[in-house]
């Protein structure tokens, strides 16, 4: 079942397009990630899906349910955790987190509250003012707030922005758990290293426009491969090897050898590199094959601007 | 977890109740400050006109001006309420805790609404309990004062709703206090009656809804009025479906609020 459809959304501000006709399938259970650099359109599409922003064009549906026209059902469907670090001064943490479950149409909600609470260890900050929590603990409020209501789908804008480790830790473990017990989760972050270790799937905006759409694993592969790094103790590397060089540093390895970055698409291709260098007579004294990440694959598709 | 049915949505219970919350977590500014300027308005001016000035037969000045500053604070807070509410949150971002979940028009305005009526009235009854001491009061029509009390502060609240979309600074919302709701509430009657104006001033307030929801609250305590209440509340009711149905349309729109 799809959880978001996002079908030809544009939004314009004045002479700026922040969105230029974005489509996109969400499933059900799915996780993930929306990337981009700043001013790509990531929230503006998130607050689209939210129902913050009225598209110029096209149209979002949560579960089947229209933000604008379904705008209820569609709300009741999804939780999101903005960016900025917004709180109500005058309430406690329970307090809040009780007023927005009464916003979702939720009563003695406190099992689940609590529970929260706990995993997002906010437990012994329940009957504090929210004025007088740092800005790490006002953001589990959020993360919570998003929470309060059991939503099938959670967006979470930069849910770790300057936070410390110990919340994004928290964090991701209490997101992963809702999301193996069904939830999807649609994440955008900064922290590449992040939407790898969670993702499953990302779509990559630049400048209001999918530019590339796909499963993790897939878009790791296709676009970029590893890299075999290679210093040589003696010999040198065949000619027929140097179309693969991505990288050299001549000269610069240990003992004088030198030292070869070569691309390598899977990983079959190692070996038969390894016994072309033996057959030459080339001596390996260190060797490392670094898997390309996505932040390599960020920054290829936002040099190139498409797939 | 369990949903609650009931005819009142859980949705519009919890925002009028945060509304009614924020209000008393801060009643000595809400609530006592304004009782307090009151009080000030009717030492200062009760001491300098009364015994000169006499509006009704038989009606002591200050008698007079008692139902006019409750009337003014029930107006005066209520719109405050419902505006520095949603100002503030627009202000500080936490206005998305509203505009996230799946509330309707009908239950933001609804609860912002009775939120800002409980205020006003909790702040003109302490004018009331307050200044009652200062004067013998009569209770002709009770109904009356309530259901102009009511009226009022529901119709500033709505006000109050409609300058907290419109405004997107303080000062915005501050020129709206100070140019609208602070001369229509002066020139409405509340020092005075409005039988003692020059002509052309008389034809003037006559366009000012304020004087009608003053005036037919004053019939109440003293069973006089320079209008029948009666037509008061007609133009009192026409005037809140007015304000009702605009502050419904920007909600509607999203009018600054969903871009």
């Amino acid at each position: 079942m799809t959880a978001i459809q996002i079908s030809n959304v544009e939004k314009s501000y004045k002479s700026l397009k922040a969105l230029g006709g974005v489509s996109l399938t969400i499933q059900e259970g799915e996780f993930f990630g929306l990337l981009g650099p700043n001013g790509a359109g990531k929230t503006t599409l998130i607050s689209t899906i939210a129902g913050l922003i009225r598209p110029d064009a096209g149209s979002v549906s949560i579960h089947g349910h229209d933000v604008v026209t379904d705008f209820r059902e569609a709300r009741k469907k999804l939780g999101v955790v903005p960016q900025e670090l917004v709180f109500d001064p005058f309430f406690t943490v329970r307090e809040t987190l009780r007023l927005q479950s009464g916003y979702f149409g939720l009563k003695n909600n406190d099992k689940w509250i609590d529970e929260v609470m706990g995993n997002l260890d906010l437990t012994n900050k329940a009957d504090v003012n929210m004025r007088a929590l740092s800005g790490g603990m006002k953001r589990r409020v959020l993360v919570a707030q998003a929470l309060v209501h059991k939503p099938p789908v959670i967006v979470l804008d930069e849910p770790t922005a300057g936070v410390d480790v110990e919340l994004r830790q928290t964090l991701w473990k209490f997101i992963s758990r809702l999301n193996k017990e069904g939830h999807t989760v649609v994440l955008t972050t900064h922290y590449l290293e992040e939407a790898q270790a969670m993702c499953q799937r990302v779509a990559m905006l630049k400048s209001g426009q999918v530019v590339a759409l796909d499963t993790m694993s897939a878009l790791i592969r296709r676009i970029s491969g590893s890299q075999l790094n290679v210093h040589l103790a003696s010999g040198d590397l065949p000619d027929d090897l140097r179309h693969l060089v991505s990288h050299d540093e001549h000269g610069n390895g240990h003992g004088g050898g030198n030292s070869y970055s070569l691309r390598v698409n899977e990983y079959a291709e190692v070996e038969q590199i390894l016994a072309r260098l033996r057959e030459s007579g080339a001596v390996i004294d260190e060797m490392q094959l670094q898997q390309a990440d996505l932040e390599d694959i960020f920054l290829q598709i936002m040099d190139k601007g498409t797939v | 977890m369990s949903k609650g049915v009931s005819f009142i949505s859980v949705g519009f219970q919890t925002l009028f109740y945060k509304e009614a919350l924020r209000f008393w977590k801060v009643a000595t500014q809400t609530v006592a400050a304004p009782i307090l300027t009151a009080m000030l308005y009717l030492l200062i001016f009760g001491h300098v006109l009364e015994g000169r000035v006499q509006v009704y037969p038989g009606v002591s000045y200050t008698a007079f001006l008692i139902p006019g500053l409750v009337m003014m604070s029930v107006l005066q807070n209520a719109f405050a309420n419902s505006s520095s509410s949603l100002i503030q949150s627009k202000i500080t971002g936490n206005l998305v805790f509203i505009l996230l979940p799946p509330l309707s028009h009908w239950e933001i305005i609804s609860a912002y609404v009775l939120a800002s009526v409980v205020r006003g009235l909790a702040v003109g009854a302490g004018v009331f309990i307050i200044t009652a001491w200062f004067a013998h009061l009569s209770f002709v029509a009770p109904l009356w004062i309530l259901v102009f009390a009511i009226l009022g502060a529901a119709i500033l609240g709505t006000m109050g709703v409609i300058a907290g979309i419109w405004a997107e600074k303080f000062d915005q919302l501050a020129a709206f206090q100070n140019f609208l709701i602070m001369p229509a509430t002066f020139l409405s009657g509340v020092f005075y009656s409005i039988k003692s104006l020059p002509p052309f001033w008389l034809a003037v307030s006559h366009f000012n809804p304020f004087f009608y929801m003053i005036d037919g609250f004053r019939h109440g305590f003293f069973g006089v009025s320079d209008v029948s209440p009666w037509t008061s509340l007609a133009i009192v009711s026409v005037f809140f479906a007015v304000l009702a149905a605009i502050a419904i349309n920007l909600l509607k729109r999203g009018y600054n609020l969903r871009h």
